[in-house]
């Protein structure tokens, strides 16, 4: 991003850099903000990554973090850094709509803990990113206020669901986001925007105030130009929260000290199965990543976890059984629309078809399918039990390895309406990274390489539960050893 | 042999999941929610004699808190959210049978 000084524009580097200069009083909070402000000012008439902007009360929070730094004191480990939130993260400052009708004009009550977290350690708060229907999707597709674009090239998705928040960081318009990722919401979309995006250990990010998809699933994570900037954020927001009873009670891991650790003596299992799944651009990345990694000192080798493949069939049965029980809350009574009827029950059934859209229409109906009497053995139960393959399946690879590698994602971005006709075929697009929120484990995608026609291509790195530190350790060493130009900020490229 | 969902049965679905749907949606539907439950077949098929269900991830325990009062959402705020709000509460149609 960019800041302007004295009229004239000068670059600015990540958060932890504008973070260290503002409290140092060489940059000012407002300034930063300033230049946030005018870059999406800019660009999101064309990419549309923002539901809702909060300029007015970032702006008042910049002048704060600036006179504290003035009087002395410290404003926080963020100070002045913009941030922008998945539109799914309560704010009161701005509506929260989840991109969805059935949410319109509402906005919640309080503050989600990250939020208030992220307020306390000096970041800016900036505006609440587009993303799929109740995160449900894989391309911001499934968005009612229409689709975000991918700065790499505007004729193709920024993946999803947490698809403005991708966006938003790889045009340059916020240093860093957050995201939630319940199948591979974080990932994928880093992934195919060329930035960090982080899937952290269930459990290690509160999640009171993020819109519930699917609660054994939904994780609370940063997106961001650097693997350094995800690990500050990351230490911001983790750690254990009264007001979520799945947080667990451990401060949030440190990771930004093993940054520089190296990766001499860590044992990486390429995840072979995936490679075949992938595209060859794909593939090959893991490849060459795998051997920066033996390069700096690992011990590489292949890891066949066929068992893994299975989790796609599983999550969509267990996902949309979740998504059907926490979307009842939509009946037009406590919150957004209501489409008026005679009676509550044509009143409830009303609303939901006026505010929701046809692929979240799809999982209720799913998930109630699955969970309906006569059923639920042989798909709900069934889809638990293959759940628990899964995580032995990781378990027995964690025996030998401290993480692993694949591929994010199957391809690089796909263009609109590639895939919005077949809901399969969007659903094969997480492939990949639904094992990870099978077994509550963390996850990582770092951009690696340019693919298919010059577009992003993201390497993830994978670790067993609380493992954070060794995965930012070999996220470092292989973002070390991408090559140039993989990542953004880009400038916008017309269609092609 | 997957289950084919005709549309009577996603119509039922749909009266289930409180979802108003046409005729045509139904068809839709039930072309797309077959071709879903056919990908998912592999899975029905999988041998898991033997193995236990996992609901979540991390074993979880009941949490509580100490059981005294403190301060929650205002109730005006929480109400200006709502689609109608009558003397501090919220408004629904009727609920029973009875003529208004």
């Amino acid at each position: 991003m960019t800041t302007s000084v004295g009229g004239a524009t000068e670059p600015v580097g990540g958060a932890t850099e504008i973070a260290a200069r503002v409290r140092a009083g060489e940059l000012s909070a407002a300034s930063v903000l300033d230049g946030a402000l005018a870059a999406i000012e800019g660009r999101d008439g064309e990419l549309h990554c923002f539901n809702s902007l909060m300029g007015e009360r970032a702006r008042e929070r910049a002048t704060e973090i600036d006179r504290m730094v003035e009087a002395g004191q410290d404003p926080g480990a963020l100070a002045g850094v913009p941030v922008a939130l998945k539109d799914n993260i309560c704010t009161r400052a701005a509506p929260t709509t989840c991109s969805s009708r059935i949410l319109e004009g509402w906005t919640p009550p309080y503050d989600a803990t990250v939020v208030r977290r992220l307020a306390a350690a000096g970041a800016l708060l900036v505006g609440k990113t587009n993303l799929d229907e109740f995160a449900m999707g894989s391309s911001t597709e499934n968005s009612a206020t229409g689709p975000t674009r991918n700065p790499w090239d505007t004729s193709r998705v920024p993946g999803g669901s947490s698809g403005g928040s991708a966006a938003a960081v790889a045009a340059g318009m916020v240093p860093v986001a957050l995201g939630s990722d319940t199948g591979g919401s974080i990932r994928q979309p880093a992934a195919l925007c060329g930035v960090v995006g982080v899937k952290p250990t269930y459990g290690v990010v509160s999640r009171y105030g993020l819109v519930a998809f699917a609660s054994s699933l939904d994780q609370i994570g940063p997106f961001a130009l650097t693997v350094a900037d995800a690990a500050a954020v990351l230490e911001a927001i983790a750690g254990h929260d009264e007001m979520d009873s799945t947080s667990l009670e451990l401060a949030a891991p440190r990771c930004s000290e093993v940054l520089d650790d190296g990766a001499d003596g860590l044992r990486v299992g390429v995840v072979s199965d995936f490679l075949a799944d992938a595209s060859p651009d794909c593939a090959s990345a893991v490849r060459a990543a795998a051997e920066v990694l033996a390069a700096a000192g690992a011990k590489v080798d292949d890891v066949a976890l066929p068992e893994l493949l299975h989790g796609l069939s599983a999550y969509y049965l267990i996902a949309p059984a979740e998504a059907s029980s926490n979307l009842a809350r939509y009946d037009g009574v406590r919150y957004g629309l209501r489409v008026d009827a005679p009676d509550v029950e044509t009143m409830n059934a009303r609303t939901r078809a006026a505010g929701f859209g046809a692929e979240v229409k799809r999982r209720v109906m799913l998930g109630t399918y699955v969970l309906s009497a006569g059923y639920y053995d042989a798909y709900y139960a069934q889809a638990q039990r293959v759940r628990t393959i899964v995580a032995r399946a990781f378990a027995r690879a964690y025996g030998h390895f401290d993480v692993l590698l694949a591929p994010t994602t199957p391809s690089v971005a796909f263009a609109f309406g590639s895939k919005t006709d077949d809901p399969l075929e969007m659903y094969l697009a997480d492939l990949f990274t639904i094992p990870t929120n099978l077994a509550g484990h963390p996850a990582m995608s770092v951009p690696f390489a340019l693919g298919e026609a010059g577009l992003p291509v993201g390497v993830q790195v994978l670790a067993p539960a609380l493992g954070e530190r060794e995965m930012f350790r070999a996220a470092a060493v292989v973002e070390a050893g991408a090559p140039p130009g993989v990542r953004g900020p880009v400038g916008t490229r017309s269609a092609r | 042999m997957s289950e084919q969902l005709s549309s009577e049965a996603v119509a039922h679905i749909a009266r289930l999941a409180r979802l108003e749907i046409t005729a045509e949606e139904s068809a839709t539907y039930a072309g797309q929610l077959s071709a879903i439950l056919e990908h998912v077949e592999a899975v029905r098929r999988l041998d898991t004699a033997g193995v236990p269900p996992t609901s979540h991830a991390l074993e979880l325990r009941n949490v509580l808190r100490a059981d005294e009062p403190r301060p929650c959402l205002e109730r005006d705020e929480v109400l200006a959210g709502a689609p109608r709000a009558e003397d501090g509460r919220f408004l629904v149609p009727r609920i029973l049978g009875e003529e208004p």
